[in-house]
């Protein structure tokens, strides 16, 4: 027996240029505050963005942006909705405000069905929020996204470091190109982790200090876009286009 | 439309297969489709028709259905999901992404949503049968 969906999915990303997946060893560094404000900035330089959350069991991006009541439209599949001038997918259009328990062969099956289902069309940039770790999200994206690229985010703690290191070694022995990794929630001035990340070589792509009143801009894009934080995401963003 | 965007993926698959295979012509395609996603059958088929390829020009199209039958694991109790019954905000979930059953049905002897589908999710390409290239 064979899945067919396997065989759409180049067609569904076809017109993609860029599928950036927003990654990190470690939980909680960052990686939906950071993707959501990434793709927030990247349409604001005039740039046409899909915004994909593929944290099926935790989806944030949606609470972040403050998106609800959106419903994607069926036309020969899903048309994802807009939400703040992107594209926006998530799995919460399905799942509402329940709880989506699920098991790696679940994961799998839930990120083949939206990739293949997704019509994205013509986007300059796809950004991907991923779960944490080096797990079946990341595997699948591998496996099944040619010319997907990794921007990986850190802390200045070791414990996050490390485990950037392990997910970058994963990522240069598969030959999967790495845009950079983005150092957040930076309490003091420290070289550390980008003279580790250059010793990986890769790039260093810049830090983000911590902002204590974050908090305040969560649910609204607007005000998250006037953050210390989305200045220095719109920095990055000019480091990759 | 579910079944559109299934019926492209299934077209694209046949295709793959038949050049992977030699075929100059298939001739006949067998499809599994799961009761858990409750595609509409005739809509399926229709896509088909109008998706079909030069190469699946005179394919006959087989779908043969499967049941949603479900494991939970914790208890290990097995049940065969009716779809019918379920209400229409669920159908209509499960029919777009069939692990979201995980969101919104329970196993019935122990209520745990730890259940393995053991059958009857999504579509399936079982067999294509054709005619071999006169060159191959
Ligand atoms: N620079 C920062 N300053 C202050 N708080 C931050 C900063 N960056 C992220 N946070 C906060 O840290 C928490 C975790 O952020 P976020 O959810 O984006 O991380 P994550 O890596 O996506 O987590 P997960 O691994 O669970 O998906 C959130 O409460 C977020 O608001
Ligand atoms: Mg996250
Ligand atoms: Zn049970």
């Amino acid at each position: 027996m064979v899945d067919p969906r396997l065989s759409i999915i180049d067609e569904r990303i076809r017109e993609v240029s860029r599928i950036v997946a927003v990654s990190s060893g470690k939980g909680g560094v960052g990686k939906s505050l950071a993707a959501a404000t990434l793709a927030l900035k990247l349409t604001k330089m005039g740039y046409t963005v899909g915004l994909f959350d593929l944290d099926f069991t935790s989806p944030s991006t949606h609470v972040i942006l403050g998106i609800a009541d959106l419903q994607p439209k069926e036309d020969r599949g899903i048309v994802p909705p807009m939400a703040h001038g992107m594209k926006y997918m998530s799995i919460i259009y399905y799942s509402g405000e329940y709880a989506t328990p699920l098991r790696g062969a679940d994961v799998s099956n839930v990120l083949i069905e939206l990739l293949s289902i997704t019509r994205w069309a013509k986007l300059d940039f796809l950004i991907i929020d991923m779960p944490p770790g080096i797990g079946d999200a990341t595997l699948d994206l591998i496996r099944l996204v040619k010319d997907i690229e990794f921007l990986i985010v850190t802390t200045p703690s070791q414990l996050a470091f490390e485990t950037v290191r392990k997910l970058v070694s994963l990522l240069k022995e598969l030959k999967i190109p790495v845009i950079g990794v983005i150092e957040n929630m930076k309490t003091h001035k420290s070289d550390t982790i980008r003279q580790q990340t250059r010793k990986l070589d890769v790039k260093f792509l810049g830090e983000i200090p911590y902002d204590a009143r974050i908090e305040e801009s969560i649910g609204s894009a607007h005000r998250l876009s006037k953050t210390i934080f989305a200045e220095k995401v719109g920095e990055i963003a000019l480091r990759i286009q | 439309m579910h079944e559109w965007a299934l019926a492209e993926a299934v077209i694209a698959a046949a295709s793959e297969i038949a050049e992977k295979e030699g075929l100059s012509e298939v001739t006949e395609v067998k499809i599994k489709v799961g009761e858990l996603q409750q595609i509409e059958l005739d809509i399926l088929e229709f896509a088909l028709s109008q998706l079909k390829s030069a190469k699946l020009e005179n394919a006959r199209f087989s779908i043969g259905l499967s049941k949603a039958e479900i494991k939970c694991r914790v208890c290990e109790h097995k049940w065969i999901l009716a779809t019918g019954n379920l209400d229409k905000v669920t159908a209509e979930a499960i029919h777009f992404v069939p692990e979201i059953a995980h969101t919104y049905i329970k196993c019935p002897k122990c209520g745990s949503p730890d259940f393995e589908v053991l059958s009857g999710r999504g579509v399936w390409l079982e067999s294509i049968r054709g005619v071999k290239r006169e060159d191959g």
